[in-house]
């Protein structure tokens, strides 16, 4: 026996595309095993009219779990039926999402199964019935390969690191009544909503990353608008020196003490390129510096370069890339 | 009240780190080590907690082999009241259940009501030590707080989650992991590094279980492919974008 779950994630009832990436990863691995992939997605009330749509990217069954109390997202909650779920079915393995949800869910998953977790693995391989992960340490400066000496092995997947595989299967829908746990000591009493359209930096497929050179908060709608004209799915980043001077967020930080990303695409506009940085953006699959500077260690890391300023080539970048999209 | 920071010794984030073929660890040679940046900011978050409820007592405590003390000290340095090393048998593994189940084991017969990690190390990244002490211990935890405040028998914290921020409430004894927010840990003075050196820094055998993650080897991320500066100036943008699209394909 070998089979596999995956946990789809769900946003405001919708399916996220990195649970068609986890069901992927999953169906291959099950292969592996010679067993068979399985999903779970949990939410409120009507979160399982699309769960079908999971077959398709490899999951033979989805188990669909319907609760008002799971239609936030309670990780307390969330961990404690997802838990009864692996147990109740003996999975073998089990892959989340490395997304903000799963990265806080994941562990307590593990925890409560009693098995070890490796985060925001990279790659996924079988050798003969065990599951081998490779993860990026040090904020991506060295790969781990790691094995697990346990059943189940749970791994979180980094988005965008696998991609998808996808057919016009429909998965059988299993509904099941979870059994959600009694005395939860956390409640959410707030969320105040970032701008709108933004998208996650370590879920975007185009990342457009400012630095220092870029002078200041002030000039900062230059990288809004390049943004703007690479379309939906692009988010914008930083350097760690712009975020220690407060000029973005932190969660927009690129590197060892923000985030490690791997997107289709990677404009570093103004950042020379602190090793720190490089190891956090090195995995990206092509890499376009701008920069005054052309002996700044970005331009030995970076597919395509042009030296000069900024303010000088973000505006016609924008304007090409623009007009290029216009053109469909 | 009286808070228990959990902290990690790790290489500075700056250093170039070096191994050789088919090793399972780094060579700690030359390697200079930190207190983890992120329970940087979870010792700060403690500190000023502390100091605003009047006579609580921050204790920081590590899972780690003998050189871990230095870290300790600097924390001690820093302001910290008192400090535990839990002293490990060889080197503490990247598995984080392993690491969870040692600190909960020692946090279960400790009687603060706080407890703050950092939300990942600076070395293997694997962000889960801290929600797993929560769970083994049954106590609420909010990850990836970027700040907080105290209520009556409660801790309301702003959590940075995809999208924007997310506020939650939790009732004590809870667990707390802090990111990147405004708490930049503060230096050190001369009084406090000489005050540290008579702070008590307890040092207890862990209880620390057999890894069931094992790194089997460690590889250098691939080289990339060597690039090409397309040009200077605006002039070089037409040339660039067309590389995009015809070459890389990714436009």
């Amino acid at each position: 026996m070998g089979d596999v779950l995956a946990i789809a994630e769900q946003r405001d009832g919708r399916i996220r595309p990195v649970a068609n990436e986890v069901v992927t990863v999953a169906a291959s691995v099950a292969e592996g095993f010679g067993g068979t992939a399985h999903a779970v997605l949990l939410g409120g009330a009507g979160v399982g009219e699309h769960a079908g749509d999971l077959g398709g990217f490899g999951a033979e069954v989805v188990h669909v779990g319907e609760d008002p109390a799971l239609e936030g997202h309670l990780p307390e909650t969330h961990a404690a039926v997802i838990a009864e779920v692996v147990r109740s079915h003996g999975y073998t393995v089990v892959l989340f999402g490395a997304t903000a949800l799963g990265k806080d869910l994941a562990p307590r998953v593990a925890a409560r199964i009693d098995a070890p977790l490796a985060s925001d693995v990279t790659r996924v391989e079988t050798e003969g019935d065990r599951v081998v992960g490779v993860r990026p340490i040090y904020g991506g400066k060295a790969l781990a390969r790691v094995g697990f000496e346990a059943s189940p092995a749970v791994l979180s997947l980094r988005p965008n690191a696998f991609g998808t595989n996808g057919s016009q299967a429909a998965g059988r829908i299993e509904p099941f009544t979870p059994t959600i746990p009694e005395g939860v000591r956390t409640r959410i009493v707030d969320f105040q909503a970032a701008q709108s359209g933004s998208v996650d930096v370590d879920e975007a497929s185009v990342i457009v990353s400012g630095g220092r050179g870029m002078k200041g908060a002030e000039h900062w709608s230059l990288l809004e608008d390049l943004r703007g004209a690479l379309g939906p799915g692009t988010a914008l980043g930083a350097s760690r020196a712009v975020v220690d001077a407060g000029w973005r967020p932190h969660g927009e930080q690129v590197g060892q003490t923000g985030k490690t990303v791997a997107p289709r695409l990677y404009f570093a506009v103004g950042i020379s390129g602190a090793i720190q940085h490089l190891a956090g953006m090195r995995t990206s699959q092509t890499i376009v510096a701008i920069n005054k500077d052309p002996d700044a260690p970005i331009f030995a890391v970076a597919d395509y370069g042009i030296v000069g300023d900024a303010f000088d080539v973000l505006p016609g970048l924008t304007a090409e890339i623009a007009a290029l999209r216009a053109e469909g | 009240m009286d808070i228990i920071v959990c902290v990690k010794r790790v290489p500075d984030t700056e250093t170039r780190i070096r191994f050789s073929d088919g090793a399972t660890a780094i060579e700690p040679e030359g390697v200079k080590y930190i207190l983890s940046p992120y329970d940087e900011f979870a010792l700060e978050a403690a500190l000023r907690a502390s100091e605003a409820s009047e006579g609580g007592q921050v204790t920081v405590m590590t899972l780690g082999e003998e050189d871990s003390q230095e870290t300790l000290r600097a924390a001690l340095a820093a302001g910290a009241d008192a400090a535990v090393l839990l002293s490990a048998q060889g080197s503490v593994t990247m598995d984080g259940l392993a690491t969870a189940k040692a600190l909960a084991s020692e946090l279960k017969n400790r009687k603060e009501q706080l407890v703050l990690f950092g939300v990942k190390a600076g070395d293997d990244d694997q962000q889960q030590v801290g929600p797993m002490v929560a769970t083994l211990l049954e106590r609420p935890c909010a990850s990836n707080v970027v700040s907080f405040e105290m209520g009556e028998g409660v801790i309301r914290c702003d959590r940075a989650v995809e999208g924007g921020t997310e506020v939650v409430e939790m009732d004590l004894p809870a667990i707390v992991t802090l990111t990147k927010g405004a708490f930049e840990l503060r230096y050190a003075s001369l009084k406090g590094i000489m005050a540290a050196k008579k702070k008590p820094l307890e040092v207890k055998d862990a209880d620390l279980a057999q890894a069931r993650l094992t790194v089997e080897r460690l590889d250098y991320p691939p080289e990339r492919a060597q690039g090409r500066i397309v040009g200077e100036g605006v002039e070089a943008v037409p040339e660039l974008v067309r590389l995009l699209r015809d070459e890389a394909k990714v436009l």
